[in-house]
């Protein structure tokens, strides 16, 4: 007998079926996961289960419940914990309310001080949490919280919607864990949706595979994996373990980029009369970069990768040290980056939906980059614009169109094509795959594996993601609390890490 | 759910936009005929003819001195919607620059631009006007300088709320790292993406500035004789309310429809222009 079965399942918007027949059942205690890439309609299957549909969606086929009908599901014998965690909280409420109010809702004749301490204690909380106000928590104690709510009213199912998909390696990693462990204690059925094949198949044991809308394939985890029959869950799965593309007779040779004693650091907000606080984002930074060479920084958030990719591509200024680029020196007591060196240094960023004004068309975006370069003719532009379309795979006559007629992984490529319209010698990539489906990143990393072995460019490769740092770079650094706390070789410093982040990170992949 | 339709076809489908802009462009129609052509002039005075009420000759009768209403009334509407765009004008040419440049520069520029906001909020209209008046000496042109005046801080905050939000994101990132300068930005990428922003704004300090237009003109400060505006009808009316009500009726309501027009206009426009208050905006349908 099965806790939730979901028949033939239809959703629709107007004319549009986002959710085309969809089947799935969920026995008691039995924890199921639901991949698939975004539009592949897996939120709104968890949605129509909790019986949350947006009211202009329509929706055919059945879904059984165990519970008597009338009776209420949500959060008595459903609940869910959403993906974003500052959203999902009422930012006003202090949080020990928002589980009290859960409480309140489902158990209102228990001692709620005593509950409230226990449900924290069990999501592995101090006490003295309770009494704070979301935005003064982490992202990881905040998704807590979300389970706590979740799990007060001691639900047979919960719903986790892409619950770490928005925290960083090693909290996913303790929130996935947490998962498991309070499923396993209430024998407490799951439903995990998520895009990241890697956490589903660590806590899930039968996996649906969906594409566009359609069921394409499920089964135990570990046949799944093992022996994937569609040729789409084959694709996942390789593109979850991307494989060594390393130039071939690629000599990577003198630097192009140094850095010296590079210091960064923030003031605090805080009253005028207290005593001014700071936070040293990047300490003393010394690093190089070779010409045609990839380097790798990772860390975990807030360790300053993002503050050293931004002053090297200098969209902000170091407080400290000096920057030598290209035969061009320039810092703090050298004045700002000259628009020569600038020439030779372009950038991609994370959100391909965020990196091209929606107002302009994708030629005036990708001409943009053409200003530092004056002298170059109409014709002289028109070609450089047209080469580096070509070199990204994509035809010259899209480029009256604006971005939204674009899908993420055609927007990506744009935003490579417009770092390589200047033919730099640099380019910096902030998280370049992290927004994309798993099934395009491949495709990604491939173009900038090509390009680089083509045209010499050097990269600066910022990601969270080891997996992919390792199957494009050549050497990595690893930062901790804005100092470079390990270097080398991709593969001598993942083989033998020496600095504790750095294994913590490492212990902290999913492996599929 | 996202067809390619134009702004303008999805406001029109919005019930208070379609009114709003009914409302307005009658109102609009009547003040742009008033510049050419009025069914009597309105500056010559028929003593023998005054006050009469609705006729075949005079559609809705004359005034204390024999004027044709119905012609006060089309000029009236024409003068305050001269001062009311005139305003918005003068506040939007200088406060939009003030708050795009407050927002591209932050630091000292931003807070000297921030408290010169403060400054001038502090004013309301008719203080500027009364001190302009003192100065100066009444006429239409000193109540539009008056109210443009206050209509500066406001354009700057729109601006500058709306822009700060577009500085964090990345193709502005890409723009700085393509050379291009603060200025530059500002014009090519932050303008564009707040001018709907400012057009809702301004519609609504366009109903705003009629009002203050004709409570300035009922006190005396604003459009003067021989010129007329609807406060300037209402000032005149005022003495003959009980035995002619019609009289102060006539130039109230026209008030009342215009204001509520324009902001209707606004308040449709705001909705079909700001995808975080639209319905189906708030729901990812894809995931």
């Amino acid at each position: 007998m099965s806790l939730v079965e979901v028949k033939n399942l239809v959703v629709r918007f107007g004319d549009y079926e986002v959710v085309k027949n969809i089947s799935l059942s969920i026995a008691p205690g039995q924890r199921v996961g639901v991949v698939g890439e975004s539009g592949s309609g897996k939120s709104l299957t968890a949605l129509a289960i909790i019986d949350l549909l947006p009211d202009s969606a329509r929706m055919r086929g059945q879904i059984l419940r165990t519970w008597p009908a009338g009776e209420m599901v949500r959060g008595r014998h459903i609940g869910m914990v959403f993906q974003e965690p500052m959203t999902a909280l009422n930012p006003l409420m202090r949080v020990g309310d928002q589980v009290k109010e859960a409480l309140h809702l489902h158990l209102p004749n228990v001692d709620f001080d005593a509950r409230i301490a226990e449900l924290l204690a069990e999501v592995d909380l101090p006490q003295t949490v309770a009494k704070r106000y979301p935005h003064e928590l982490s992202g990881g104690q905040r998704q807590r919280i979300g389970l706590a709510i979740a799990l007060a009213g001691e639900p047979e199912l919960l719903i986790a919607d892409e619950p770490t998909s928005a925290l960083d390696m090693i909290t996913q990693a303790q929130v996935i864990a947490l998962i498991r462990r309070v499923c396993d204690k209430h024998n407490m059925a799951l439903l995990f949706i998520s895009h990241d094949l890697g956490a589903v198949a660590a806590l899930c044991e039968h996996v649906y595979v969906l594409e566009k809308g359609k069921h394409v394939e499920d089964g135990p985890t570990q046949t799944l994996l093992s022996a994937p029959k569609q040729a789409y869950t084959q694709r996942l799965i390789a593109a979850a373990r991307p494989t060594r593309r390393r130039a071939t007779a690629l000599q990577t040779g003198k630097p192009i980029l140094q850095l010296n004693g590079i210091s960064r650091r923030f003031r605090l907000p805080s009253p005028f009369w207290a005593q001014k606080q700071y936070v040293q984002a990047l300490d003393d930074i010394n690093l190089e970069i070779g010409e045609a060479e990839v380097v790798g920084l990772v860390g975990p958030s807030g360790c300053g990768k993002t503050t050293l990719s931004r002053i090297i591509a200098g969209l902000q200024t170091a407080q400290r040290g000096t920057i030598t680029f290209d035969g061009h020196a320039y810092g703090r007591q050298l004045g700002i980056m000259p628009n020569k060196a600038r020439r030779e240094l372009s950038m991609v960023f994370q959100d391909p939906f965020g990196s091209f004004d929606p107002r302009l068309n994708m030629a005036q975006s990708l001409y943009e980059p053409l200003h530092l370069m004056p002298e170059l003719g109409h014709t002289e532009r028109r070609e450089r614009v047209h080469i580096a379309l070509e070199r990204v795979g994509l035809a010259p006559d899209m480029l009256g169109r604006h971005p939204h007629a674009f899908s993420g992984g055609q927007r990506q490529r744009l935003a490579i094509a417009r770092a390589l319209v200047l033919r730099p010698k640099l380019v910096v990539l902030d998280e370049p795959v992290s927004a994309l489906d798993v099934s395009i990143r491949g495709d990604v990393l491939a173009l900038l594996a090509d390009l680089r072995e083509r045209y010499g460019i050097a990269y600066l490769f910022v990601s969270h993601d080891l997996d992919v740092v390792r199957a494009v770079a050549d050497r990595v650094l690893v930062m901790d609390k804005g100092k470079i706390v390990e270097q080398g070789d991709v593969d001598n410093v993942f083989e033998a890490p020496q600095a504790e982040i750095t294994r913590r990170l490492l212990d902290a992949r999913l492996y599929i | 759910m996202m067809a390619e339709q134009s702004t303008f076809s999805r406001a029109l489908a919005h019930p208070s936009f379609r009114l709003g802009l009914f409302g307005s462009a009658a109102f609009i129609l009547l003040a742009i005929i008033s510049l050419m052509w009025t069914p009597y002039p309105t500056d010559i005075v028929d003593i023998p003819n005054r006050f009469s009420t609705f006729n075949a000759a005079n559609w809705l009768g004359t005034d204390y001195l024999g004027r044709d209403q119905l012609s006060l009334l089309m000029r009236g509407i024409a003068s305050s919607l001269k001062v009311a765009l005139l305003a918005v004008a003068i506040g939007a040419l200088i406060g939009v620059p003030l708050g795009l440049a407050a927002a591209a520069h932050r630091g000292w520029l931003e807070a000297i631009i921030l408290r010169f906001n403060d400054f001038i909020f502090a004013f309301p209209a008719i203080i500027s006007a009364i001190i302009i008046t003192t100065l100066i000496g009444p006429s239409a042109i000193n109540a539009m300088v008056a109210i443009g005046i206050f209509n500066i801080p406001v354009f700057a905050r729109v601006a500058r709320g709306g822009a700060l939000s577009l500085w964090t994101l990345e193709y502005v990132d890409a723009a700085k790292l393509s050379g291009l300068s603060n200025a530059q930005i500002s014009m090519r990428h932050i303008m564009p993406n707040v001018a709907s922003l400012l057009i809702v704004q301004a519609t609504i300090q366009l109903s705003l500035g009629i009002l203050a237009e004709a409570g300035l003109s009922y006190i005396g400060l604003g459009t003067q004789p021989p010129d007329t505006s609807l406060g300037l009808m209402l000032k005149e009316a005022q003495s003959f309310f009980f035995g002619f009500p019609t009289q102060a009726i006539i130039p109230g309501m026209s008030i009342v429809l215009l204001v509520i027009s324009f902001n209707l206009l606004g308040d449709g426009l705001r909705d079909t222009l700001d995808p975080k208050l639209s319905k189906a905006g708030g729901i990812d349908v894809a995931g």
